[in-house]
This record gives C-alpha cells, structure tokens and sequence, in this order.
C-alpha cells in the first residue's frame, strides 16, 4: 500500500512539475493520470499492484468532496441577491450539458453501428 | 463547567476533531445512502456536508479552523484523480472503440454546459463578473477556478458554483437518465463526467464501475477542452 502510494504521489508530483513547466492549462494530477497511464502501457504488470489502494479510494471518492462542499457553505452568502436565478442557471444548463452528452454519444454510436448494448 | 468550557475550546481547535468529524459524518451518511438504496436525494456528499455545516454553525466553529483538520481528507483529491487512471487503463480497448462517440458528446456537451450558462446568466440579467464566474462551472474545481481568474471572473464565486453544479449532476444524473430510457452505462456515466466533473463521478462509481470509469474520462476530457474553450466563447459571447 505504501508503494502505491509513493506511485499515485509521485505520479501527482511530476505531472505538477510538467504542467508548471509548460504553462499548461490541465491541472497537475490530470497530467499526473496520463503520465500513470503511459507508466501501466510500458509495465501493465503495475496496474495489478495498484489495485488494491486504488479501489479503496475510488470506492470512497465522495468522502473526499466533504472539506470543499463544507466550504460552500460558509460562503453562501456570497449568492445573495442573485442567488434564485444563479441556482436556475446552474440546474437548467446542467440539465441541458447531461443532456445533450448523452444524446450525442448515443447517436454517433448508433450511426457507427454499434448499438449492440 | 469551567473544565468543559477549557476541554471544549481545546476540542474545537484540534484539527483531530474535524477530520474525525467529517469521518463520522460521512460513515453516517454513506450508511443512509445504502439504507435508502443509493437513492440520488440520499446523496452522501450532499447529507456529510448538510450534517458537517451545521455542526459548524451550531458550535461557532470558523471554516478556517475546520479546514486545519479536514484538509488531510481534501488533499487526497490529486492522488484520486491520478488513480484513475487504474479503470482507465482497464477498459482501454473499449474506450479506444468507442473514441468517436467520446469526441463527439465530449465536444457538444462542454459546448452546451458553456454556452448555455453563459446564455441564461445573460437572460436574467445577471451582471458580467457573476457571468464570467459561472462559465467554467461544470469543470472539476481547480481548472475552474483557473479558468474564471484568467477571464476575469471572481474565483471564490466560482468554486462555489462548482460544488453546487457537481451535487445538482449527482443528484439529478439517475432519474433523469431513466426517464429518458438511456441504458448505455458508458453514456450516462460519460454525460455525468463531462456535466458534473468529480461529485457526479463519484455519484457514478457508486451506481456502476462502467459508469464511473466514463465518467472519470468525461471529467478529465473536459478539464482540458473547458480551459481552452472558456477564453474563446467568452471573448465572443460577452
């Protein structure tokens, strides 16, 4: 578990250095993610080591949202006035972004023929 | 009552205590979750904060100090996101099959969860800076945040409206998808990614592993096309 901890870390780490190397508009752990991609392509013998920790968190991802959603909180008060029409927005577009997603994906699978699910 | 008055103000500092309590909180409501079937308004993220916020209010606790013991939990995020890349790698045959529909509901969908907020806030009259915080919205926290700095918006608005839009996409992503029949797990899990970044794929993860690893893609795809199509529709649009 240690080990693959020093592995997400470092991972994290290093995809911090590239991106504020490279002025690069991703965050540090995406790039962190596609370097770990590229390190299981070279030695897929890795993902299995991985697993273990990896399922644990991923299985616990909501926990994680707590300390940032607790924030909000305190800072409610910064929608004030136009708070209503601010949550229309959020709700309607959200609504709207799933959506449209949604209906995309599946309408260019089946256009490529494979709506077999 | 002085030596609780001394045992509580001790207490209320601890960082121990609230990274405790944010445990507690969340075991409390990730049991209510299964209790109520994962039903989507039973959402743990939702309740944990609900619970972790009054407790805050009832006791006269600051963010600030809260934060000190709940950051331990909050800084797990990078190493989460990095983790993903374990499902990612799994279905990596499948998603190179399916990298067409990816691209294609990649790029309407950030389009749409753009375009869309930044035409309604408009609508209702909303005023520039509130607009230009809410067009990155549906991006996972950090890259919005970025993103609204560098257009002007005003960043603690912003990570607000973040969280608010990643819980409506977790809460609402279920009934809405079995309403409109959809029962490609890829699909819903993707459209969840890409309009509700990380709360909404965790929401995944919990419903269905498919689901969750398409919507960690969506989130991260989107990441990277919102930063660079923010700037550009909001240069043109306000």
């Amino acid at each position: 578990m240690i080990a693959a901890l020093a592995l997400l870390l470092g991972c994290q780490l290093a995809g911090e250095l590239v991106v504020r190397s490279l002025v690069l508009p991703v965050p540090g752990p995406v790039a962190g993610l596609a370097l770990l991609l590229a390190l299981f392509a070279a030695r897929p013998a890795l993902v299995e080591r991985l697993r273990p920790t990896s399922g644990v968190i991923l299985a616990n991802l909501s926990l994680l949202f707590v300390p940032a959603g607790v924030g909000v909180v305190a800072n409610l008060d910064i929608l004030t006035e136009d708070g209503p029409a601010i949550l229309a927005v959020l709700v309607v577009s959200t609504l709207l972004a799933m959506a449209v997603t949604v209906g995309t994906f599946l309408g260019v699978r089946n256009l490529m023929g494979g709506a077999r699910k | 009552m002085t030596e609780v008055a001394t045992l509580w103000s001790y207490l209320s500092a601890s960082p121990l205590t609230w990274l405790t309590a944010t445990l507690v909180a969340y075991l409390a409501a990730a049991r209510l979750s299964q209790a109520a079937g994962h039903s989507p308004l039973a959402n743990p993220v939702l309740w944990s904060v609900i619970a972790v916020a009054l407790t805050l209010t009832v006791t006269g606790t600051e963010y600030r100090t809260y934060f000190e013991g709940a950051q331990f939990i909050h800084f797990l995020l990078g190493p989460a996101t990095v983790a993903l890349a374990v499902p990612l790698f799994d279905n990596a045959a499948e998603i190179r099959r399916t990298a067409l529909p990816i691209l294609a509901a990649l790029i309407a969908g950030s389009g749409v969860a753009v375009l869309s907020a930044i035409a309604m806030a408009r609508a209702l009259g909303l005023s520039d800076a509130v607009i230009l915080s809410i067009s990155p919205k549906s991006t996972t926290a950090p890259v919005a945040i970025g993103v609204s700095e560098a257009v002007g918006g005003i960043p603690g608005l912003t990570a607000v409206l973040v969280i608010l839009t990643g819980i409506i996409g977790a809460v609402t992503v279920t009934p809405m998808m079995n309403a409109l029949r959809v029962r490609d797990w890829r699909a819903r899990g993707f459209a969840v990614g890409v309009a509700a970044h990380g709360i909404g794929t965790a929401r995944a993860f919990q419903v269905n592993e498919t689901a969750g690893t398409y919507a960690g893609m969506g989130m991260a795809l989107n990441a990277l096309l919102t930063s660079l199509l923010v700037p550009l529709l909001v240069a043109w649009a306000v």
